[in-house]
């Protein structure tokens, strides 16, 4: 008699492991092999792919298509800056914490779009974003209108040496990137996860199974906030000042953010790293050329909607049925036990 | 005395605002699509002017002769070849896709004209203003464009109720399966509704521009407050977007008054204190 | 002359098959049921012949012509319309904007709003209201009038006699009679095979999917129609 098991990891996932184990090793050495150029690429790279992760699963599995993350990213930059430079906080324990309060805000906000639905969602995020902007640009304290700096001393707590503080903030992003991925990744792997991919097959029918999908909703774009304000605090502690222009920018951290999943492929864990490398591409390839790379970023990002929705990891797992990032179940058959004849 | 003054100003500052939101409500209403691009497309049809002006010579108000018919059949154009082929994915790609077009549009603009701000003149009318007795004053371009707006509403709520294709359109956001099953071409008929909400795209780009000066990146602003006013008046009521730019302008005003840079704060917090307390307008009518 | 054929026509809603291979023909002038349980696929055969749902170009011929893969407002103007199951009226028109909306297609023939409401009196009266103020009887004469000002040369019924009163029911089928007088050519959908048997010449039996039976209705055993409607 034969019988079945379940299974997490395939053999395409086992051979991704090894590889995905090989490459982050090479990226933690990358201080000893790489330049400050590389290392802020790389560390900018790490971050998208945060990013990313963190609105593919808001808008791939939780169905809440927001095109105002970016109001937790500006959060998290202003209150690092606050607690450093105002309370003069020690600079980690204002990084910590700047997650924790964009999460907390993301609370008040929640009760006004979760009125809203669709379409209605995504713009009702985008204008409380620009309400958190202008209250930003109005607050004195905050800087008003021209943000504030990061002091030197704030700088030296890290390290006096620039090239040791280089390191540190480039292995800060690569571990934010690396936590904010497996925090993604086994939530997806649990039970919550398999919540959220019922959620994102079907809505009404997950909610007669019993899945409650307002909670669920719910506790994603609160932990989503937070992460993407751990996320904003270490993005303007490297680029040393904030404002409200560019915490609150939408074309920084949304725009780009959303074209990355779209075309690697919504829904999968897998499409925000090719979307990330598609974009850097092409970022530094027509570099020369303004923001030309944009509008062929947009291009993309359309005709991929049109002819692939699924994007290109979509379309992968669709001919190929890959998985790399095992966080499916599948039904295997074991062996019949000869002992039991 | 100056308080009147200035909520007259919000008031018709609605004008405005229901002149932008006209476009975004019939793409809503008809075809269900929000259409992320309609600000940039205000942006767009403002510039179009611009150029008509370089070359003819003409005044922004003459220009509108070459502004609508061009946005007209760029908005059939785009419902047609592009927006026709989103309808049928469900929620994120009519989304995408108009997103990507409004990169598309804001990067295209200001690789052509540069990061600049750009002022239509229309002259006078600019600043010419009505005084009544009592220190009241109205702007008279403010009133015009308030006008505009009425009058574009009625002539739409006319379209709609008192002609053969108002009566498709009508048939087509209330059932469009059914409504092809009775013999409409409804993807024509789309592409139809698009052009003509591109009419009143024109119409507020090219008169708000102006008022205000605009840029490139200048549209997603002008989305918002669209769809600010149709939200707060309520989805499915072209008289209540008027209504809901009005309260928007009103809003506007008073924070204005208080300090000048709490201007949009204002409308914000007003759209935000309405959406939390009466979450489907002011005047709801749309079946969802 | 055979004015609707369908060759070997099979339907999919996404990955499930509806239809297997359907093989039904139409005489101009005839009248002919469709019957079958609920799920039989009687709905998705008609919607397949009106063009809702897309199939091969000779899976459905009509006056000669291949018509499988146009689309629904096409197959209008060629002559076919389509009355749906649940009346399917415009909630937001009144009842004569409903009736004029039949007239989109632009075919010329012998219905117009005179001819209808001189077909369905009772329309007349609530002619200004909005549909959705009508009874159920009331709002079927208003579908199948509305699909009548199409002038269509073939008439498919889904389910008429739905919901309704066998009062209603009768009424509305003794206007069935006028219609096909007219020349019309109707195709009946029903689960109320009497009705249905009653007012055809020629019967098909749906079941799941399949063609289970064919055959006149004149002097066939009606115990034979229930075991191929059940499928025994």
């Amino acid at each position: 008699m034969e019988s079945v098991r379940v299974e997490r990891a395939t053999k395409a996932s086992r051979f991704f492991a090894l590889f995905a184990v090989a490459l982050l090793a090479t990226l933690i050495a990358m201080p000893w092999w790489g330049d400050a150029g590389e290392m802020r690429l790389v560390g900018e790279m790490a971050y998208y792919v945060a990013l990313a992760q963190l609105w593919n699963l808001l808008a791939g599995y939780a169905g809440l298509v927001s095109v105002g993350q970016q109001a937790y990213v500006g959060l998290g930059g202003y209150a690092l800056f606050y607690l450093t430079g105002v309370w003069n906080m020690n600079v980690y324990l204002a990084l910590l914490l700047a997650g924790p309060f964009a999460g907390l805000m993301s609370i008040p906000v929640s009760f006004a779009v979760f009125r809203l639905r669709g379409a209605y969602f995504a713009v009702g995020t985008w204008v409380v974003s620009e309400v958190f902007a202008l209250f930003a640009s109005l607050i004195a304290v905050l800087g008003a209108g021209s943000g504030l700096s990061l002091t030197p001393a704030i700088l030296r707590e890290i390290s006096s040496d620039r090239d040791v503080r280089d390191t540190i903030l480039y292995l800060m992003s690569l571990t934010i990137s690396v936590v904010v991925f497996a925090v993604v990744y086994f939530l997806l792997r649990s039970r919550h996860g398999l919540a959220l991919t019922a959620i994102r097959d079907s809505e009404p029918a997950s909610a007669s199974l019993g899945v409650n999908t307002f909670r669920t909703k719910f506790i994603i774009y609160i932990v989503t906030a937070a992460c993407t304000g751990v996320i904003g605090g270490l993005i303007f502690l490297q680029k040393l000042r904030i404002s409200p222009e560019a915490g609150f920018s939408i074309n920084d951290w949304t725009v780009v953010v959303i074209f990355m999943v779209v075309i690697g492929g919504i829904g999968t864990l897998e499409g925000p790293f090719i979307g990330m490398l598609i974009y850097i591409v092409l970022r530094e390839l027509l570099a020369d050329y303004g923001t030309i790379y944009l509008m062929l970023m947009g291009a993309i990002a359309i005709a991929v909607m049109l002819k692939a929705p699924s994007g290109i990891w979509g379309w992968v797992v669709h001919r190929y049925d890959i998985q790399l990032f095992p966080v499916g179940r599948r039904l295997a058959l074991a062996p019949a036990d000869s002992s039991k004849r | 005395m100056d308080w009147i003054n200035i909520l007259i100003q919000g008031g018709l500052l609605g004008g405005f605002y229901a002149l932008f939101a006209i476009g975004l409500s019939m793409s809503f209403g008809i075809m269900r699509l929000v259409n992320i691009a309609h600000g940039d497309l205000i942006v767009l049809a403002a510039y179009v002017g611009l150029v008509a002006t370089w070359y003819t010579g003409l005044d922004p108000f003459s220009t509108l002769a070459i502004v609508v018919p061009v946005m007209f059949a760029l908005g059939y154009a785009l419902q047609r070849g592009l927006l026709n082929q989103t309808l049928s994915g469900g929620l994120l790609p009519p989304l995408l896709v108009t997103f990507g077009i409004s990169i598309i549009i804001q990067n295209g603009l200001l690789q052509g004209f540069g990061a600049y701000d750009h002022r239509l003149q229309e002259g006078s009318i600019e600043t010419a203003s009505l005084h009544f007795p009592g220190g009241l004053s109205v702007g008279v371009y403010p009133l015009v464009v308030f006008a505009v707006a009425t009058l574009a509403i009625a002539s739409l709520q006319f379209l709609f109720y008192r002609t053969r294709l108002g009566r498709a359109f009508r048939a087509v956001s209330d059932d469009a399966d059914t409504a092809e099953l009775m013999g409409i071409d409804n993807l024509k008929l789309y592409a139809l509704a698009l052009g003509i909400a591109m009419i009143f795209t024109a119409l507020a780009g090219v008169l708000f521009g102006i008022r205000t000066i605009f840029a490139p990146l200048s549209g997603p602003i002008r989305l918002i407050l669209a769809f600010e006013a149709v939200i707060i008046g309520g989805l499915g009521s072209m008289w209540g977007t008027l209504v809901g730019g009005m309260v928007l302008g009103l809003a506007q005003a008073v924070g204005a008054a208080l300090d000048p840079t709490w201007q949009i704060l204002a409308g914000h917090l007003a759209f935000l204190a309405i959406l939390i307390v009466r979450p489907s307008g002011l005047f709801p009518r749309t079946r969802d | 002359m055979t004015l609707l054929r369908t060759q070997n026509l099979s339907a999919f809603y996404g990955d499930f098959q509806a239809l297997f291979g359907i093989n039904v023909t139409v005489e101009q002038g005839e009248t002919v049921a469709i019957i079958g349980a609920n799920g039989a696929g009687k709905t998705t055969f008609l919607r397949a012949v009106a063009g809702a749902i897309e199939s091969a170009p000779e899976m459905v011929v009509f006056d000669g012509q291949p018509i499988g893969d146009r689309t629904p407002h096409e197959i209008v103007r060629l002559g076919i319309a389509m009355v749906p199951e649940g009346r399917r009226l415009f909630p937001s028109l009144s009842v004569e904007e409903n009736l004029l909306l039949g007239t989109h297609s632009e075919r010329t023939g012998p219905w117009n709003l005179k001819r209808i409401y001189e077909l369905f009196p009772r329309l007349y009266d609530l002619r200004h209201l909005p549909a959705p103020s009508l009874s159920g009887g009331q709002q079927q004469m208003a579908a199948v009038g509305r699909s009548l000002m199409s002038n269509p040369r073939l008439l498919l019924c889904d389910e008429l006699s739905l919901g309704l009163a066998p009062v209603v029911i009768r009424d509305i089928y003794q206007c069935l009679g006028a219609i096909t007088a007219e020349g019309a050519t109707v195709v009946l959908v029903e689960q109320d095979i009497n009705r249905a048997l009653d007012a055809s010449a020629r019967f098909y039996c749906f079941q799941e999917g399949h063609l289970a039976l064919t055959a006149p209705v004149k002097g066939f055993d009606r115990a034979a129609i229930t075991a191929a409607y059940f499928g025994v």
